[in-house]
């Protein structure tokens, strides 16, 4: 009697190819979990071990006086700050009017002005900044931190706008279809029917444009000053004054990627979900 | 009455909107998108406008500006320095889509399948795109270091004498490019998963009826239908690695001398650091459109693949 029970031969087959595909698993994910531990590294261990050769890899023991150094040399309070008031401040302007125009060109499959975002898309971020920069100086605006916020718009109403329409597409047009048959004009059914409904879409779309507003490095390296600049950029300042000092660099470093790390996590389903499907990123 | 009528105009409208719904464009969804229009007008369409008025000017920061017609351009042509930092560009480019969609693809492949923890490893795996790129290239500048950089003490483990990285001009553009291979691997394998989600299984079953190997099933049924989204894949990571800035400033800002210089890196340095904004804005156009056009190319070739 034959049961379901495989040779040996058929076993041990199996066995290798398991542990074969195990291996490819943990070639793949090396380099990404390596770079990050590496970077964690650095920022535990004191100047001493960062610069050792052939180099020290497990801090021992952990040290958090980088994390200290970092603020008490630089005002990255400040800079904290900024960056949250920017990213905040412009993520929030693209929800007020992302939302109604993610849902009109869905409704209205207006390609057109989707296009327009996608030609956003294509183009140099340096290709928005000089004009602005110019029409910034005009109007005396620098100095302040709103220049950085009107810049970042470029960036997260795109964005938003995108996640928005792809959201909206996809929501049945059952319920609206309904309250327009009710009698609630067309605002009344986007306020009182679809908007509740695109709590996580908007939930999604928030966290992506805060995570590329958080990144950018250019408008706030070309538009911040001592005291408007975000933390990318006091970041990247620190590299051309402290050429050594790799515990520090490494310190500021993850402070200031760990937040998006983070939200990443959060949002990791729905970003494999298919919404970079039409390749969002801020640029 | 007039109840009635405005009830029954309320119908009307009502069941207007609904029946214009579907293919075609509904004018009553219009007011939505003004809010963001606007927005998209003062931050977008302005400045593209006002970078084509200022390219047809000698226009310098702190000084008067003066009209020159198109010899901005013509200067372009024979601005040794831009030119050579259009072979930069796309000795960069070629590199750093052809690994990630090779890479990318495989990663896609390997993760289309079902395994324990498949999630978390797949949270892991796009980590780098999300993460921060002026943190990114602080550690790989660190990690690039030819005496203490840790990637020559990885090489020396293997018996590999150690590089220059990108401190030498023969080896900073491949440098260069394994950051952003590192950093944007993740987003193909995220498009090219997308595709192999939505496969059908039917070809597959027939396939395997007719005792075709793991090896023919791919290269005969998966590779074609997942074709269209390595293209997509291909097409946005050609337009980032054209414009890609951040790791390559904070890593060498162009350097040794001009090794690494990108129309990207040229382009900010005559902006903001020689303060021609006139030169630049034509710099810009001219880099647009090389843009435009090679995304153009690549999508002729993808239509090109469908129909054949």
């Amino acid at each position: 009697m034959t049961t379901a029970r495989p040779s040996p031969g058929v076993r041990l087959k199996r066995f290798a190819s398991n542990v074969g595909f195990a291996l490819a698993v943990f070639v793949i994910v090396s380099p990404a979990i390596l770079v990050m531990l590496w970077m964690l590294s650095l920022s535990l261990k004191n100047d001493v071990d960062n610069i050792a050769f052939p180099p020290v890899f497990v801090p021992s023991p952990p040290t958090f006086a980088n994390f200290i150094d970092v603020f008490e040399k630089n005002r990255f309070d400040i800079y904290f700050v900024n960056s949250l008031v920017v990213s905040g401040v412009s993520t929030l302007i693209a929800i007020l009017v992302g939302v109604p125009a993610g849902y009109g060109i869905a409704k209205a499959q207006a390609h057109k002005l989707a296009v327009l975002t996608l030609i956003a898309r294509i183009t140099p971020g340096l290709s928005y900044l000089i004009p602005l920069y110019i029409l910034f100086q005009w109007i005396g605006l620098t100095g302040t931190v709103w220049p950085i916020v009107i810049t970042h718009l470029v960036l997260t109403v795109p964005i938003f706008i995108y996640v928005m329409i792809g959201f909206f597409e996809n929501l049945p047009p059952d319920l609206e279809e309904a309250a327009l048959i009710d009698g609630c004009s067309l605002w009344q059914a986007f306020r009182y029917v679809a908007l509740p409904l695109a709590r996580p879409g908007i939930v999604v779309g928030a966290i992506l444009s805060v995570i590329f507003s958080w990144n950018n490095f250019i408008f706030g390296a070309v538009l911040g000053g001592r005291t408007t600049r975000t933390l990318p950029v006091a970041v990247f300042n620190m590299l051309t004054f402290e050429q050594l000092a790799w515990g520090p660099l490494a310190a500021a470093a993850l402070l200031v990627t760990a937040p998006v790390l983070i939200l990443t996590l959060f949002i990791q389903k729905e970003i494999v979900g298919g919404l970079t499907t039409g390749g969002v990123k801020g640029g | 009455m007039t109840e009635a009528s405005t009830l029954e105009r309320k119908v009307a409208s009502a069941a207007k909107a609904v029946s214009t719904r579907g293919p075609g464009f509904d004018r009553n969804y219009l007011p939505f998108v003004y809010p963001a229009l606007i927005i998209t007008l003062a931050v977008i369409v302005f400045p593209w406008i006002f970078t084509i008025y200022m390219s047809f000017y000698d226009w310098k920061i702190g000084h008067a500006r003066e009209f020159v017609g198109f010899a901005n351009f013509t200067k372009l042509t024979t601005d040794a320095r831009f030119i050579e930092s259009i072979g930069h560009t796309l000795y960069f480019t070629a590199l750093a889509v052809v690994l990630p969609v090779i890479f990318g693809t495989i990663a896609a492949l390997i993760f289309n399948e079902r395994f324990p923890l498949r999630g978390l490893f797949r949270a892991i795996f796009i980590l780098p795109m999300m993460a921060t790129p002026v943190a990114v290239a602080l550690v790989w500048t660190m990690m690039f270091h030819p005496q203490l950089g840790v990637l020559n003490y990885l090489l020396s483990l293997v018996g590999i004498p150690p590089q220059l990285w990108v401190y030498s001009p023969e080896t900073v553009i491949p440098s260069l490019v394994a950051v952003e291979v590192w950093h944007w691997t993740p987003l193909v394998m995220l498009i090219v998963l997308g595709g192999l989600a939505s496969l059908p299984t039917e070809p597959y079953e027939s396939a395997r009826i007719d005792g075709a190997s793991a090896w023919q099933m791919f290269r005969h049924i998966t590779l074609p239908l997942i074709m269209p989204f390595i293209l997509v894949a291909g097409v946005i990571r050609m337009i980032d690695a054209l414009k890609a800035f951040d790791t390559i400033f904070v890593i060498t800002s162009g350097g040794p001398g001009t090794a690494s210089e990108t129309i990207n890196i040229y382009l900010y340095l005559q902006a903001f650091s020689f303060y021609n904004i006139g030169y630049a804005s034509a710099m810009t156009m001219v880099f647009f459109a090389l843009i435009i056009v090679l995304t153009l190319v690549l999508l002729y070739l993808r239509q090109k693949a469908k129909w054949t």
